[in-house]
């Protein structure tokens, strides 16, 4: 039995000085290739006797067991050996900055008619739309503003040149066309708001030229003016999502509303900046009334029968307020760095199970 | 509008403080703007007595003086040559500030001698009464009297008059509206006649175009001058200067009773007709008038002009302000008033047209009181006579003021119906009573509106001073505010049946996830005025007459935007030279391409101007490619029919580089986008470093996919085959597009082909000159059973075949 205890020390050996998977690979076929030494040890059992065979073939079955045991634990040594010298090799400075990738954002203002849309649509308002280049019916004849009327003056309104046919365009002072529109083109009920963009020759730290409007607009029987003072407390409370929003209605005159008011949010204004839902002062925020029985008239609809109410507010306003910009000029600005400061995620879609903003 | 509470309180009694009458005010709809208070400002200043005053022993002009004072008797140097002993005066402690002088008082000897305080003049206080040296007051005042009070000095109430209210322009009108908000009472305005002593030796004509009515009347022998001082500190309070006795009686009715009066001096007048008429075109041009202000006024046929010389000479333009020539002075001896009615469109164009903005031009502009023609004048006589003295002559008429307001039927139960106040009928009517409506039973109820409950219906009829109320609903805000708004109801709105899916129109949709999709792409959205300049527009398509602004903010914003492709590269010049080149910005808004409502077009736009800073991996920037990109994502994102879309390369707009850019359209008639680099010669003209990327969409033109009437999606059915695939090189010319290929070998059996990809494009050694060599690769999905190698191979045929007959000739 020495021959095999010999050989197997000596293939054990050669096992264990292999450097690599090439050389291990070489000692396996030396011992266990078809030449290989355990192999032509294998091959003399046939002329054995069969008690010699059995014994013998026996004892070269553990030896070539062993063997092959050695040999794949020296490839998995090796192998292992290999992948962290490879790994090692591999090492990336994570320290360094990732590629650069732009952050999108949304504009404040677009945020914020966002928001109001998403509480106007949960109290059934649909969402209408109209021209910002308007006729002067639209924007003031039909809304009760009488031709040459000094209110009219008040407007501050962008207009067109005269045509030849002594028409004047002009740019919309107020969503209020949209309501005229809405009226001639749909019957009561109507529940309707209508954002957008509204113009005036006004140019200074708390005016802009182009700014956004909500109108809003409730025509239906019985509709009166608690409804309207409902309404705005309840989208006031929800928009400005602060427990203590406190406002108060105050008569004031507007040509298409009738009677008229506007409502004031109590705020604080101590320390340069208007919080919300604190303080002692008031701020006035929108203008709204019961709209006006000739306006109704204007767009067909008797109003002996159907009654209701129309509202307005600034979206640039009530965005400055909710989230602190102090100036309304830097919202047209485009400086990115104003805009990825005070912009908005993709994902702040406003809803109501995870909030506005 | 300013006025003082003792003015207030002439008409109405009440003990209310000038925070109950803001506050009342602001409830009944007039909205106070400002109250300035001088008893606030001067709350450190009280009267003092001199009790002595020596020479300053180092300084000539100055006077040491002993002063007892509020806080004892104080030693104070004076340089007032009127500090004399015994003298009431106006003490400032140390520590006050004042307001004339800006300063705050310190102690600090003058010339050796401390001053423990300081003795005021009129200036000082900022309540200055022209004379010089200290204030010398009654010595009935005690020590210690605050100052304000000693001088009369009182809370300046300063509001906004809404254009519907002219009556609010007369203190009288706001004690009418605070007296029926329960404020006080209202005393009696009536005003007594005032009997003439002799025919009015002037005579009145009227057009009816340009003075409707006017009535006047001569007072002879006044002694006009200076006015008593309660006149001119009633005046000065609210910021008028006082003229003289004559002008200030006109003055103080403008702002007692909102009716504007004026008066001539008739020694000056030639003629003895006055003449109401429109401006025209003289024999030597155009007429002028000299006014009172001393400037020239051209009088064109718009205006209403008072003239006198049988109509010749123009002595003032009506309503807005009187001429030069005929104006009262302290010389005045016989005095002619007049008291007319103009049309307020008339002196609010004549307004406009001239700049003038006067007492009675606001006021005639917002419409005066019809009823106080003849009132008016009897009041002005009154004052003047009691002030001047003089002879009243008998009042002339000439024309016919407007007809008062007529009835209104009015059931009070609208008042509930419309405001939702609960009110009782009584009430509604005691507030329109305290208004100065009249009630009256009707005549006739036969209408229908009023069928059901005639028994509670009245007639209330406006007083003529409340033009603007004509209807029903008017008497309701009346009711209303009076009650107090803050006695509305809040009241839920009734549910409605919610619309189907959202409340948004496609398009408005398609615009919101527009935004959140290109806000998640990593551009910044910003808003840009819908405005440009007309250079600009023109050089992206617009600049049309018809959108040209009459009256822009800026020559530079003179036009409505084409496109919003200016307004962003615009912005991303702004913020390179800020120091931030590199930019992605987006914007969904309004574009203009005419003045009709179907002219205007929501677009969607976006620009890269990649400047990214150096990175440590060298990354390329980004490039059209990714704008590519970007774009063909959003308008998946918005539903567009993308797999349809065709890429027409070299077809875009001439702002955009020619070899850089492309339409994405369904057919040359449907352009949903263009995108590419723009135009070097745009970027120049609008002073902006390229490149800059861009896309533009034209939401309108996306079409809307099918409404389908329920929301379930085809059954998923993926093949079980393994998809294969194949690769193909094609040499094309050059100017050949990769498209045409792509689309030609997807085309060559759409069952089979699921997607044709170009993997490799080459130009050079192998490929012949000015020709390009385009890789496919071509993914196979077998539908229903494996292919075999014929089919494959036939496949294959089918695929070169179509490239080929697109231009492309397979590689060999």
């Amino acid at each position: 039995m020495t021959d095999l205890t010999t050989l197997e020390a000596d293939v054990l050996a050669q096992v264990a000085a292999a450097g690599d998977l090439a050389a291990l690979d070489a000692v396996r076929v030396s011992a266990l290739g078809k030449t290989g030494s355990i192999s032509g040890l294998l091959k003399t059992l046939g002329a054995m006797s069969p008690d010699e065979r059995k014994e013998r073939g026996a004892a070269i079955n553990v030896l070539r067991d062993r063997v092959q045991t050695a040999l794949n634990d020296k490839k998995a040594a090796l192998e292992t050996a290999a992948l962290d010298a490879r790994l090692a090799s591999e090492t990336l400075d994570l320290t360094l900055p990732a590629p650069h990738r732009r952050r999108g954002s949304v504009h404040p203002t677009m945020q914020t008619m966002d928001e109001m849309i998403a509480i106007f649509a949960e109290m059934g308002f649909a969402v209408a739309e109209g021209p910002d280049i308007e006729d002067d019916f639209h924007n003031f004849t039909a809304l009760n503003f009488p031709p040459k009327h000094p209110a009219r003056e008040m407007h501050d309104t962008f207009f067109f040149n005269t045509k030849e046919d002594g028409e004047r365009m002009l740019l919309r002072t107020h969503t209020s066309p949209v309501q005229v529109r809405t009226m001639v083109s749909q019957k009561p009920p109507i529940r309707i708001i209508a954002p957008g963009r509204t113009y005036r020759v006004d140019n200074d730290a708390t005016h802009t030229p182009v700014f956004h409007q909500v109108e809003g607009l409730v025509i239906d029987k019985g509709i009166h003016m608690g409804h309207l003072k409902w309404t705005l407390e309840t989208f006031l409370a929800r928009f400005f999502e602060t427990d203590a929003v406190t406002t108060q209605f105050r008569p004031h005159h507007f040509p298409f509303t009738e009677p008229s008011a506007e409502m004031d949010v109590q705020c604080d204004r101590s320390g340069g900046e208007i919080k919300i839902g604190q303080g002692t002062s008031w701020l006035e925020i929108l203008g709204c009334g019961m709209v006006h029985p000739n306006v109704l008239r204007a767009c067909g609809i008797d109003p002996d029968e159907y009654q209701g109410f129309a509202f307005g507010m600034g979206v640039d306003r009530l965005g400055m307020l909710k989230y602190g910009m102090p100036d309304l000029r830097d919202m047209w600005a485009s400086d990115s760095r104003w805009l990825s400061h005070y912009g908005f995620s993709a994902f702040a879609a406003p809803n109501a199970a995870s909030g506005l903003s | 509008m300013k006025f003082t509470l003792s003015w207030l309180k002439d008409h109405l009694d009440t003990e209310a403080s000038a925070t109950d009458v803001v506050a009342a005010m602001t409830m009944a709809g007039l909205e106070v703007e400002h109250v300035t208070d001088p008893a606030s400002k001067l709350a450190a200043f009280t009267v003092a007595k001199i009790v002595e005053a020596v020479q300053h022993p180092n300084a000539d002009r100055l006077r040491v003086c002993q002063v007892d004072t509020v806080d004892g008797r104080k030693e104070i140097v004076c340089g007032a040559p009127n500090a004399r002993p015994g003298l009431t005066t106006v003490y400032a402690p140390i520590g006050a500030y004042v307001p004339g002088l800006g300063v705050t008082l310190v102690e600090k000897p003058v010339r050796g001698v401390v001053s423990n305080g300081m003795l005021c003049s009129g200036s000082e206080l900022e309540a200055d009464d022209g004379s010089e040296g200290i204030l010398e007051l009654s010595n009935d005042l005690a020590v210690g009297t605050p100052a304000a009070q000693a001088l009369g000095l009182e809370a300046v109430i300063d509001f906004e008059v809404t254009p519907n209210r002219p009556d609010w322009l007369g203190v009288a009108g706001i004690a009418r509206d605070l007296a029926a908000a329960g404020v006080g009472t209202l005393k009696d305005l009536s005003i007594a006649p005032v009997p003439g002593t002799f025919p009015c030796p002037i005579a009145i004509k009227v057009d009816g175009d340009a003075c409707p009515v006017f009535a006047g009347r001569l007072i002879k022998g006044v002694k006009n001058g200076p006015s008593p001082k309660w006149l001119q500190d009633r005046l000065k309070a609210i910021g008028l200067r006082p003229i003289n006795a004559l002008v200030d009686v006109t003055n103080l009715i403008s702002y007692d009773r909102a009716r504007p009066l004026h008066v001539y001096d008739a020694a000056k007048l030639v003629g003895t007709v006055i003449e109401a008429r429109l401006g025209h075109h003289g024999v030597n041009g155009d007429e002028h008038l000299i006014a009172l202000d001393g400037k020239t006024y051209e009088l064109t046929p718009e205006m209403s002009v008072i003239s006198d010389a049988a109509g010749e000479r123009p002595i003032g333009l009506g309503g807005v302000m009187g001429g030069e020539s005929t104006g009262c002075s302290d010389e005045t001896v016989d005095v002619f008033v007049e008291c007319a009615w103009f049309e307020p469109i008339r002196i609010a164009q004549t307004g406009r047209a001239t700049g003038i903005a006067s007492d009675a031009q606001y006021r005639f502009a917002r419409t005066v009181d019809t009823g106080s023609v003849v009132p008016g004048l009897e009041l002005a006589t009154k004052l003047i006579l009691e002030l001047c003295g003089g002879q009243p002559s008998d009042i002339v008429v000439a024309g016919e003021a407007p007809a008062a307001p007529g009835p209104i039927l009015f059931d009070p139960a609208y008042v509930g119906q419309l405001s939702g106040l609960e009110i009782a009928p009584e009430r509604s009517l005691k507030i329109l009573t305290d208004l100065g409506f009249t009630i009256e039973p009707p005549k006739d109820v036969s209408t229908a509106a009023f069928a059901t409950n005639a028994e509670s219906v009245v007639c209330v009829t406006p007083p003529t001073f409340r033009r603007d109320v004509e209807g029903k609903a008017d008497l309701v805000e009346e009711v209303a505010r009076i009650a107090g708004y803050g006695e509305l109801p809040s009241t839920a709105l009734p549910e409605v049946p919610r619309a189907v899916g959202g409340v948004l129109t496609a398009k408005q949709a398609r615009a919101r996830t527009a935004r959140r999709a290109l806000a998640a792409g990593g551009y910044a959205e910003a808003l840009t005025y819908s405005f440009t300049s007309r250079k600009t527009a023109e050089l992206f398509g617009g600049g049309q007459d018809v959108l040209m602004l009459a009256n822009p903010i800026a020559s530079e914003l003179d036009c409505m935007r084409p496109s919003l492709l200016p307004n962003l590269i615009d912005a991303a010049g702004r913020n390179a030279r800020q120091g931030f080149p590199d930019i992605a910005l987006f914007e969904i808004g309004p574009v203009f391409f005419g003045d009709r409502p179907q002219d205007q077009k929501t677009a969607v736009a976006a620009i890269l101007a990649p400047r990214a800073p150096r990175g440590w991996d060298k990354a390329p920037a980004e490039n059209l490619f990714d704008v590519k990109a970007d774009l063909l994502a959003l308008l998946e994102e918005i539903g567009a029919p993308v797999a349809s879309l065709q890429t027409a390369q070299g077809s875009a707009s001439s702002w955009w580089h020619p070899g850089r850019s492309a339409r994405l359209q369904l057919g040359p008639k449907a352009v949903l986008a263009e995108f590419g680099e723009l135009h070097p010669a745009v970027l120049k003209a609008l002073d902006v470093a390229g490149p800059v990327y861009g896309f533009e969409i034209t939401l309108e033109a996306v079409p809307e996919p099918k409404k389908k009437a329920i929301k379930s999606r085809p059954a998923f059915s993926p093949s079980p085959l393994m998809p294969l695939t194949r690769d193909f090189a094609f040499v094309a010319d050059k100017a050949k597009a990769a498209g045409d290929l792509v689309k030609a070998a997807a085309g060559a059996d759409k069952a089979l082909i699921d997607a044709v990809r170009v993997f490799d494009v080459y130009e050079g050694p192998g490929v012949p000159d000015g020709a390009k060599s385009i890789a496919l690769e071509v993914v196979v999905q077998p539908r229903d059973k494996t292919l075999t190698e014929a089919e494959i191979e036939a496949l294959s045929a089918k695929i070169v075949a179509a490239v080929e007959k697109a231009g492309g000739k397979l590689r060999s």
